[in-house]
């Protein structure tokens, strides 16, 4: 099997122009419709959507950005009424409340195609097991994966994260030929399976399906290495739709844009120009069919650039290479979205403490460390050891229970963290991601 | 009958405890007892000091974390048994000690303790109907 869908997968590139230029007519005219603040971000910027006719005509369009969903939370920026969402997920949002992304009937059966046309892209077809570690729940990765096996015929095992050695035994005992968890995630198994002492290469494992968080082309040698297969990077985000926005083909020259869905564009960060070909800018997506969520030129804040050349593969669509960096000061952990500004909301809510502290990520093994160093203040100090262990504790299960990730909290003499000019260096990160 | 304890907060890495007791020193500060509670991570000194107001000023100009405490310091008999007495009275009346340790030198013969209570004031009545002596402010700096 070599396309899930051929026709839309490698039509020409003129074609493709004509269809994107008419779903982009359709989704302007109906978000000005129906979402108020489309309406009124449209009007602002004095665009109106019978000045959309062709594709060229996006650079017209207003961004969207995450703080728009923040202003929105929960449901605002939905172009449906809740009788015709029948789904919604969640990411974090950069304070306080979750990014929330809501789906139709036919939002989840278009994802289901683009999760399905990544799997085709790794080689899986009807006849493949696969694998589903990544989360089942708010976030999208495992559920997204999971209707991509379904649609594609494939057969589902919905692992979910966690527990290395179960998940073993099922690769083993149920004959997984595909797996999807995140990068850190695969060389964590890898190791498990090292200490059991069972060779993954002599499982029938061919291919893994790897994002959610950044990586580098050491980890990616390392991966196919120590489990025998051939890994391939998937990208996507919760407001895009989930897993399904790109994915490596087995050419393996960048990620296939399933741009007959989400239009990509590449700008520069600060002056919102368009950047050609080849060259790296922030990653700008525009839906051209969703219906529950349409978003207009929405910001990712992901650095990366791309390329419309033909590929080896067939596959029209324009590749983006691997993301290479953030905009902004968003973190991946274990495959959670983690920005400093939630921890310092979390910091301050506990009384008599400083927002002086610093995020530590390093890579220890093979997953992520996160380590947060706080400054004790007078107020916050006793002299009591239970008192201070308690607060350390306190600490730990605030950004827990706000984060969704472990931190190991180290408390640390007040000015021993460094203060800048402006805006402090917050985050120190560790891992190697060339 | 109380006297201030000066507690800092140290991380737990290496010159951390010279650096305070080479700044108590270079300021004419002496240290009349002294106890380091810590833990993997971080410590905490509690320290007796013959000028506690220019100790504070001292630590505050260098920006170390620390508050000033409350504490009792109890003459004991220096003989075997002297402390369980002291303690048994203690426990009798269901006082709780947070923490204690032992001055750095003795007075007339006997050995002097510092105790920290949940219930200060308590704490100090019930060592008094009990015969035990409790220093006074002026007694400890004085030592």
């Amino acid at each position: 099997m070599k396309f899930l869908q051929p026709l839309q997968e490698t039509m020409s590139r003129e074609q493709l122009r004509d269809v994107q230029g008419e779903r982009l007519r359709a989704v302007v005219a109906r978000v000005y419709r129906d979402v108020p603040f489309y309406k009124r971000k449209l009007d602002e910027a004095g665009v109106h959507p019978s000045d959309i006719r062709t594709i060229d005509d996006i650079v017209k369009l207003p961004f969207t950005t995450k703080e728009d969903f923040r202003d929105n939370y929960p449901f605002g920026l939905y172009a449906k009424p809740l009788s015709e969402i029948v789904r919604s997920h969640a990411s974090s949002g950069t304070t306080g409340k979750p990014t929330v992304v809501g789906y139709t009937k036919a939002d989840i059966n278009l994802w289901a195609d683009c999760c399905a046309r990544t799997l085709v892209c790794g080689g899986a077809d009807r006849t493949s097991v696969v694998q589903v570690a990544y989360g089942y729940g708010l976030f999208t990765g495992g559920l997204g994966m999971h209707y991509g096996v379904e649609r594609l015929g494939a057969m589902a095992i919905p692992m979910s994260g966690g527990n290395s050695k179960r998940q073993l035994m099922i690769m083993r005992d149920f004959g997984t030929t595909h797996i999807c968890c995140t990068p850190s995630y695969a060389l964590l198994l890898a190791e498990v399976a090292e200490e059991e002492g069972f060779d993954l290469r002599s499982l029938g494992l061919k291919a893994g399906y790897f994002g959610a968080e950044p990586w580098s082309t050491s980890m990616r040698k390392a991966i196919e290495e120590r489990l025998g297969i051939t890994a391939i990077d998937i990208y996507g985000l919760s407001e895009v739709i989930g897993p399904g926005v790109s994915s490596e083909c087995l050419a393996h020259r960048g990620l296939h844009v399933f741009e007959d869905h989400f239009f990509p564009e590449i700008i520069d960060p600060v002056s919102g120009k368009p950047c050609p070909d080849g060259e790296k800018g922030e990653l700008v997506f525009t839906h051209l069919t969703k219906e529950g969520l349409p978003l207009l030129r929405y910001r990712t804040r992901d650095i990366t650039e791309i390329d419309h050349g033909p590929c080896d593969c067939g596959r029209t669509f324009a590749r983006m290479q691997r993301v290479s960096g953030r905009t902004d000061d968003m973190l991946i952990i274990r495959g959670v979205n983690v920005f400093p500004s939630q921890i310092e909301h979390v910091l301050l809510e506990i009384e008599g403490a400083e927002p002086h502290y610093q995020i530590i990520v390093d890579r220890r093994g093979t997953l992520d460390d996160l380590e947060i160093q706080v400054e004790v203040s007078p107020t916050m100090f006793s002299d009591e050891v239970k008192k201070m262990e308690g607060l350390r504790k306190r600490i730990a299960h605030d950004i827990h229970s706000t984060l969704n990730v472990t931190a190991k909290i180290t408390l640390v003499e007040s000015k021993s963290i460094p203060r800048s000019e402006g805006k402090a260096k917050r985050v120190i990160d560790k891992r190697d991601m060339n | 009958m109380k006297v201030q304890q000066i507690s800092i907060f140290m991380e737990n890495r290496a010159g951390r405890l010279a650096a305070v007791a080479r700044l108590l020193g270079t300021t004419g500060i002496n240290i009349r007892a002294l106890s380091l509670a810590d833990t993997s991570d971080f410590g905490i000194l509690r320290l007796i000091v013959d000028k506690p107001e220019e100790a504070k000023k001292a630590l505050k100009a260098n920006s170390f974390t620390f508050n000033v405490t409350d504490v009792v310091a109890v003459q004991i008999p220096d003989e075997p048994g002297g402390l369980a007495s002291v303690l048994e009275a203690l426990q009798a009346q269901n006082v709780n000690v947070e923490y204690m340790y032992a001055f750095v030198e003795k007075c007339g013969g006997k050995a002097i303790v510092v105790f920290r209570f949940d219930d200060l004031d308590g704490a100090i009545g019930l060592l008094q109907g009990a015969g035990v002596r409790v220093l006074s402010r002026q007694e400890v700096l004085s030592l």
